[in-house]
């Protein structure tokens, strides 16, 4: 033994040869390992079941009152198509110096261009978002009354308030200032079919 | 291999056994002696010592529990909410079986949160002890994995917006987040995918790596030997004669002797508990859980079990001004370094650029990040306790008698931090954990500066102990 500390100096009787051999070996047990780690690993991507499932939602609207909301699935997820009153649309205007983000600019969830507009919406009166509140996941409950409630400010104006975090948005699914959620929730893809009836999933290719 | 011995000729029939065994697996008895006859604990232990033996006990009734409850379980979406309804009503004695089970996660919780404060009040994770605290906090990670995972299984509301959130705080990560919390759930959303392997980690994988490191725990635990209230090394002490530790007695049978008078207090509250409140006012059982799970409507109000709450409330408390808060704290931190920490040059530009770094990462990244970096570092921030501990004495009777105040506050923001995770959130809540997780994250970021001021008592050369 030359050297104790240093692992690498020649020790008599050494065989140089094998130290190669050593290095090798283990160096194609690692290749080999991480071969093997990645059918594991990849088990836990989505199943092509699940990739499938995804297919478009048609939806009639034609019975939606004002005020009212209708929640469907669409992936899995809720989707909340709601017909706005006058009085909803016009507190779009008066809540937007409160919002985090009033024209859509954020990038996290791309807001479709047909929804980039005052509304966040093709028609006017209906508002076609993902309910899934873009901080964690939760889906916000319909706060729809104007006026003073629990967890919510004195001049609310009607909108949605996720139970989980506290995050306000106005009936456009927009977020308010200084709230967990930094986003304002998902507009999905969607096109109207006729009138009365809304496909969500899919939208007109440009 | 030793040598072969022979029973005396005559000899009884127990001792002629015991000879067989012990020629043929010498290491079970080594063992009995090394962890159980011969293991010398200190004399002076007292109640809070209960709490390990206690932690064994209850892994050792989930184990139990768990197994039986498997028998009749379905990890199914369509199936799992149904099957423990099942369990509950058709079973016979399931409803039991189900209760302790559930009663045993939130007694798990409630003996290994009293098992690591009693290692903070009487420094039992300093030197020679810090791997112990170390395997220590990872079993407090595993089992919280293993919590939340099995609260999924039930198939309940909370069971499903409970894995819904958790599963998108790790979606918040930049860059990566999307497709890791893609990877975990399986799916889009949580569902049938997420519920068997949440399954499959719950019943097999995490238990097994929890039961390593239980006996990674005790066995360098048993090595250096324990800690105790005065905090003095009992083998400094040894007897000349026969080398064992003055202040040392052997564990069994004497502190195990000791340990049945804490099971048996605490089998009566844990079994009051099964019998009379088994969902413990919704806070061991939360009362939206007994709504199957629906995707398309969050329950009202969602909080994590109560185990969960303290580091939910810091969650919660990372809002936009709260990370400019942070950005003002690491620039003070940077500039009181530069100035008073008697940095070489080049020590104080790397400080200076550290701190850019971090307030421009701050400002970049969505408050929604830190907020799960915050309750992540709140765990993790139990690692290095050993290292940010600079006080000359490990128990608090010796320390400056404010560290026992210091600490009661501590315990008691711990509490409220953890009460607040539980209401809904208010504006006055959000900012009293703003405070808490300020003076949490201080207490132990601190603990360098903190610990080494102050009049220190002398530590006795012995263990005080009265023999009664």
């Amino acid at each position: 033994m030359t050297d104790a500390t240093s692992g690498a100096a020649f020790v008599p009787g050494m065989d140089p040869d094998r130290r190669t051999w050593i290095a090798i070996a283990c160096g194609a047990g690692a290749v080999g390992g991480v071969a093997v780690a990645v059918p594991f690993v990849s088990t836990f991507a989505p199943s092509e079941r699940a990739r499938a499932a995804g297919a478009p939602v048609q939806v009639d609207i034609s019975a939606i009152q004002p005020g009212e909301k209708l929640t469907v699935e669409w992936r899995g997820k809720p989707v909340w198509i709601l017909r706005r009153t006058p009085e909803q649309l016009a507190s779009l205007k008066t809540v937007e110096s409160q919002l985090a983000d009033p024209n859509s600019d954020r990038k996290q969830y791309p807001t479709p261009a047909y929804a980039k507009n005052p509304h966040r919406s093709i028609k006017e009166e209906f508002f076609v978002g993902v309910g899934i509140c873009s901080h964690l996941g939760c889906s916000p409950s319909a706060k729809l009354t104007p006026g003073a409630q629990p967890s919510l400010p004195d001049d609310w104006a009607g909108g949605f308030l996720c139970p989980c975090h506290g995050s306000t948005f106005d009936v456009a699914g927009r977020v308010f200032k200084n709230k967990p959620a930094p986003d304002n929730l998902e507009v999905p893809p969607h096109m109207y079919l006729s009138d009365s009836v809304v496909l969500i999933g899919e939208d007109k290719k440009a | 291999m030793a040598e072969f011995k022979e029973a005396p000729a005559g000899a009884p029939v127990s001792t002629q056994v015991t000879t067989w065994l012990q020629n043929r697996f010498p290491t079970a008895f080594d063992a009995y002696k090394v962890h159980m006859s011969e293991y010398y604990a200190p004399k002076n232990f007292n109640f809070w010592y209960f709490f390990g033996s206690l932690a064994l006990l209850v892994l050792v009734l989930q184990i139990v529990t768990g197994i039986f409850l498997v028998m009749h379980y379905k990890p199914d979406a369509t199936k799992a909410f149904e099957s423990v309804e099942y369990i509950m009503r058709d079973v016979p004695w399931g409803w039991l079986i189900r209760y302790m089970h559930s009663t045993g996660a939130s007694a798990f919780f409630i003996v290994v949160y009293l098992h690591m404060w009693r290692g903070m009040i009487y420094g039992s994770y300093k030197k020679p002890r810090e791997l112990i605290w170390i395997f220590g906090c990872a079993i407090f990670l595993c089992l919280m994995a293993e919590a939340f995972m099995g609260y999924l299984l039930p198939w309940g509301q909370m069971s499903y917006w409970g894995a819904q959130v958790i599963i998108n705080l790790f979606a918040a990560i930049p860059f990566i987040g999307p497709d890791l919390s893609l990877l975990i759930r399986g799916d889009y959303v949580v569902g049938d995918a997420t519920l068997n392997r949440f399954f499959s980690f719950h019943v097999i994988a995490v238990p097994l790596v929890l039961l390593g490191l239980v006996v990674a725990h005790l066995l360098a635990l048993h090595d250096v030997g324990s800690n105790n209230p005065d905090g003095v090394e009992i083998k400094a002490r040894k007897d000349p004669t026969t080398g064992i530790p003055l202040d040392g007695v052997p564990f069994h049978p004497y502190h195990t002797v000791h340990d049945i008078v804490g099971v048996s207090v605490f089998l009566m509250i844990f079994t009051a508990i099964i019998f009379f409140m088994p969902e413990m006012g919704g806070y061991f059982l939360e009362y939206n859980n007994f709504i199957p799970a629906d995707p398309l409507q969050t329950p009202a109000h969602i909080a994590p079990v109560w185990y969960f709450t303290p580091y939910y409330s810091m969650l919660r408390a990372v809002t936009d001004p709260m990370v400019n808060v942070f950005a003002v704290v690491a620039a003070l931190a940077a500039v009181l370094a530069v100035l008073k920490g008697g940095l070489s040059g080049k020590w104080k530009v790397a400080v200076l650029v550290g701190a850019v770094v971090v307030i421009a990462a701050l400002k970049i990244f969505d408050a929604k990040f830190w907020g799960v970096v915050v309750m992540g570092v709140a765990v993790l921030v139990l690692l290095p306790l050993p290292w940010l501990d600079r006080s000359p004495v490990k128990s608090i009777r010796y320390r400056p008698s404010w560290n026992k105040v210091l600490y009661g506050i501590f315990v008691f923001n711990f509490v409220v931090l953890g009460y607040l995770g539980m209401k809904p959130p208010s504006d006055i809540g959000t900012l009293i954990s703003q405070v808490g997780t300020m003076f949490y994250f201080g207490f132990f970021l601190l603990m360098p500066w903190w610990s080494r001021i102050g009049e220190f008592k002398a530590v006795p050369d012995r263990v005080t102990f009265q023999p009664h």
